[in-house]
């Protein structure tokens, strides 16, 4: 969803926010006072204030439920599991700074957080540095590697090219516009998926590219634009990487000037059932988002899920998303994969982390690959009255997600390996050695 | 032919023997819920086949979501919400058919494609219907679709229309159905010519589509056709861009006019007041849960009950904020800045945590939702009754200001305030309203932002950033600076945005606004005389 700071947005109030961040914030210190040694502290670094509040308070929770369902098991390795939460408060090196006190001072085994590239990219070298480990749960825009983060989200290969081969298959469509908010995830998706277009044969004046700032909420001449753009006598469809402030107001503007989806669809990567939760649905059904999870998926495993997830929040309405599902893949990972290595060292977590297969929950199993992504199959689903999503295609077997993008020149060399002896996060195939571009 | 014939003889049995149809149809009906979507769409082409009237409640049904299927017998009914069950009625009949438990029956799902089929169907089938509104809807739905099929019936109504706006849409609709065929050229060069005339973005499309695969005499005249559409539309398309300036612009007043109150007559930095914004649309999500409670009906008022519980709500927190805070802080701008933003960040979490950090859904009332053709110009109602409310609170701030006691005491305190306490004005107690009176307006700003925006914690912060800049812009202490500096930066901003796109554009008008203030530092509408240095 959002993906990167919230400096570069001009009157907005968020450069100011950013500065103030420091000042004032609301670092809820939840850890429990550290008891005795016989706990596997494990960390939560999700904003719990600021504006990505909205997206990552959710996961925080799901975590705490995560954990206190594996203590009910008994723990791990015997010993109970202590989640440490701290609050990052939407603040990019306040980021740091709490993964570095999570690491260090609270010397927790792992830690499962962060949700824009921005923070994650901030943290990184702090996990590098310590040799921690680190559980992303996001679609993000790859392009990177760590041998110690494990990316649970979709690679662009396992959300945006799919949706877009649906598209071309079933919908016909023939023109295309790639609308995104300007930053990295925008960006580096959309350069994919045009040149991705390009090499099936789609001329470049079929596409038409789109940025906005962040929170935009003005969209009446760009709906306006698309649908000019859609009167060319060609199919035309939306591929939307608009980050979720700025959705509302984009899909609200749609529905008034009545752009339906069986004129021109809208194809989402960043819109979940939490985001449609705040918007009247009805003038959006059929529009399309391309996830790895929906909460309607019909599965024993999925309706167990949200019944737990609903009675922990204790609210019956609480709605279940994809990064929610990359966390439940991710922890179970973890949890087996030390069970495997029969202990919380870094090293021999990470080595036993690769190949660790656990069950997801769209009623398969999701394995650690080799480049720390994970196989993942891909949904598309169609918006419904209810604010949920119906599930209209999947792909038949898993894909494999791909860490550096085929389509991009700086990146098509590459690939990641962290199985020893490689142990190379971007290995150039064409000159043999380790550290080509890119990273 | 065949189907001609079946048309006449089902308009003909409608009347007659409505039900005698219904007995062959009923095995068509139960094809609905066969369970996968290329089933259904069969279902749907098999019952537009028989051509027979009584279908089209049971595809409307379809259409709305309405139909099921009984899991007990396979049978396809129609399942509306009573209670904590469904009552079931018959989709042919529309008999009722007793209730169901909620997990007795299962939806029949559609798709994107299927929703197609079902307005090209509905359109093709109700081109007869007795009511002239839905004849043209008909029209208007197999000019979308260019279904070879609709044309026979297409050509029988036609001959039947007496409504000139119908038959226009239903030569319209020929028009483009022949377009899309394979009509002799005659008939297309005609179709072409028509839709010439009907001159706007659908039109062009099809144009356009004639124009890459047509013969060449439908190509020629195409291509000419096409260069008269796009010259109207793109004088439409600069009367669009002014529509959507001002609608922005009336954003932007909106959000400023409360900032107007309290930073420019009050002098007071308040970078909580995108707060007072977010409490009113959160005042306006409460009244909306009160009114879905207790009173669905009324739903449509929901909207007008929160302007006054918003202004009253928003103004409550502002007097607070200002007898708590702020009235310690005068002719200290930069504390009040700092005690401001914190205020506005603890306002947020407050916020935050008593409703969720998720975004809260604020529904539209029917007369906000939708939009409406003029020309060749599409204006959405919840922005045009934005601008009119926008206008609306200018005006009676204005008044409030300027005719009222209450006004002249805020003048007489803001210009001069040991004369004024001297006078015998509470000047303590008008600080507090008049900050208060600015808050409310915010409160008031919220109520019609949430019907365009996110209702979230982080509503405010998108604001205030734009309040400041034309509130600074316009001149600090002038309101009519604000309205100017609202409607002009409004204005620039969504003429900027088709060529150096929505990004560029706001960088663009920031630096416009920096290189203003170098010159101006005053804003366009300065206050001259004593009041400048009070």
């Amino acid at each position: 969803m959002f993906k990167s700071g919230f400096t570069s947005g001009f009157g907005t109030g968020r450069t100011l926010a950013a500065a103030a961040g420091l000042a004032v914030t609301f670092a809820a210190g939840f850890a429990a006072p550290a008891s005795a040694q016989d706990t596997i502290k494990v960390g939560i670094l999700h904003s719990l204030s600021g504006t990505m509040a909205i997206s990552e308070t959710t996961l925080k929770d799901v975590m705490l439920m995560l954990i206190e369902e594996q203590n009910k098991k008994g723990g791990v390795l015997g010993k109970k599991l202590e989640p440490v939460v701290v609050d990052p408060a939407s603040n990019w090196p306040l980021f740091a700074e709490k993964a570095r006190e999570l690491v260090s001072k609270d010397k927790v085994a792992a830690v499962f957080g962060c949700w824009t590239s921005v923070s994650r990219k901030s943290v990184l070298p702090v996990f590098e540095e310590l040799n921690s480990i680190l559980f992303y749960p996001v679609q993000y825009e790859g392009e990177e590697s760590s041998r110690n983060v494990f990316y649970t989200g979709a690679a662009p290969n396992q959300q945006a090219i799919p949706a877009v081969d649906y598209l071309a298959a079933t919908e016909g469509v023939q023109r295309w516009v790639l609308a995104g908010t300007d930053y990295v995830y925008p960006r580096t998706t959309n350069k994919i998926l045009e040149t991705y277009l390009k090499s099936k044969g789609v001329k470049s004046e079929d596409i038409m590219i789109n940025y906005t700032p962040f929170g935009h909420s003005d969209w009446q001449n760009i709906v306006a634009d698309i649908k000019k753009f859609g009167s060319a006598g060609k199919k035309t469809a939306v591929v939307s990487t608009i980050n979720g402030d700025a959705n509302v107001p984009f899909y609200k503007e749609l529905g008034n000037q009545g752009v339906k989806a069986q004129d021109i669809p809208v194809v989402a990567f960043s819109v979940g059932e939490e985001e449609l939760a705040g918007i009247d649905t009805k003038p959006l059904v059929g529009h399309l988002a391309a996830w790895n999870y929906f909460m309607s998926v019909d599965t024993p495993e999925n309706s167990d899920f949200i019944k737990k997830w609903q009675a922990y929040t204790k609210n019956d309405k609480r709605v279940t998303n994809d990064p929610m599902e990359a966390h439940y893949i991710g922890f179970n990972m973890w949890v087996k994969a030390v069970e495997k290595a029969g202990t919380t060292d870094s090293n021999a977590v990470i080595d036993s982390l690769v190949g660790v297969s656990v069950p997801n929950l769209t009623g398969g199993y999701s394995a650690m690959l080799p480049n720390h992504h994970i196989t993942k199959p891909v949904l598309i689903g169609e918006v419904q009255e209810n604010g949920q999503f119906e599930t209209v295609s999947k792909t038949p077997g898993l894909v494999v997600g791909d860490e550096w993008s085929d389509f991009l020149p700086d990146s098509k060399d590459l690939i990641s390996d962290w199985r020893a002896p490689m142990s190379c996060g971007n290995f150039n195939v064409k000159t043999g050695k380790c550290g080509g571009k890119g990273s | 032919m065949h189907r001609a014939f079946c048309w006449l003889l089902a308009a003909f049995l409608a009347l007659a023997a409505p039900t005698a149809f219904a007995a062959d149809l009923a095995p068509l009906v139960r094809g609905l819920g066969a369970g996968n979507y290329a089933e259904t769409e069969k279902a749907i082409a098999g019952l537009a086949e028989t051509g027979d009237p009584a279908v089209v409640p049971v595809i409307e049904a379809l259409q709305a979501g309405d139909l099921h299927v009984r899991k007990s017998d396979g049978a396809v009914v129609v399942a509306k919400r009573a209670g904590n069950g469904y009552a079931l009625t018959d989709p042919l009949t529309g008999g009722a058919i007793g209730e169901a438990d909620r997990n007795a029956v299962e939806k029949i799902r559609i798709n994107n494609a299927l929703r197609r089929t079902i307005s090209a169907t509905l359109g093709a089938l109700t081109l007869m219907s007795p009511d002239a509104g839905t004849r043209r809807q008909a029209a208007e739905a197999v000019f979308k679709s260019r279904d070879a099929n609709a044309l026979d019936a297409l050509n029988t109504a036609l001959a039947k229309e007496s409504d000139e706006r119908v038959r226009r849409a239903m030569t319209q609709a020929r028009a483009s159905v022949l377009l899309a065929g394979d009509a002799p050229d005659a008939d297309k060069v005609a179709a072409v010519a028509v839709l010439q005339e009907r001159g706007d973005q659908d039109a062009r499309a099809l144009l356009n589509g004639a124009a890459n695969t047509g013969s060449d005499a439908v190509k020629d005249a195409a291509t000419k056709a096409i260069a008269s559409v796009e010259q109207r539309l793109a004088l439409w398309g600069a009367a669009q861009n002014l529509w959507y300036g001002l609608s922005l612009g009336s954003v932007l007043l909106l959000a400023a006019i409360g900032l107007a109150v309290t930073f420019g007559v009050m002098g007071v930095i308040n970078m909580a007041h995108g707060e007072m914004v977010m409490i009113g649309a959160y005042a306006t999500f409460l009244v909306q849960e009160a009114f879905r409670q207790w009173a669905p009906g009324l739903f449509d008022l929901s909207i007008l009950v929160a302007l006054p519980v918003a202004f009253l709500v928003s103004g409550a927190v502002g007097v607070a904020i200002e007898r708590s805070v702020i009235r310690w802080l005068y002719g200290r701008p930069l504390e009040t800045l700092l005690a401001t933003w914190g205020l506005s960040l603890a306002l947020q979490q407050a916020v935050r945590s008593i409703f969720g950090p998720t975004n809260r859904e604020v529904g539209a009332p029917s007369w906000m939702s939708g939009a409406f053709e003029l020309g060749g110009l599409t204006i959405t109602y919840g922005r045009l009754w934005i601008v009119v409310f926008a206008f609306l609170v200018f005006g009676a701030l204005l008044v409030a200001l300027r005719k009222t006691w209450f006004g002249l005491s805020i003048r007489a305190v803001t210009q001069n305030r040991s004369m004024a306490n001297a006078m015998g004005v509470r000047t303590a107690r008008v600080d507090a309203l008049t900050f208060g009176l600015g808050s409310g307006i915010a409160g008031l700003a919220g109520v019609a932002l949430s019907q365009i925006d996110n209702v979230s914690p982080n509503l405010g912060q998108g604001y205030i950033i734009d309040s400041f800049m034309v509130v600074v812009f316009g001149g600090v202490g002038n309101l009519w600076g604000t309205l100017v500096g609202a409607l002009a930066l409004g204005g620039v901003n969504k003429f900027l945005e088709p060529y150096a796109g929505a990004v560029l554009g706001k960088i663009l008008v920031l630096i416009f606004i920096i290189l203003f203030i170098q010159r101006r530092p005053r804003g366009l509408f300065a206050l001259k005389g004593r009041a400048v240095e009070a």
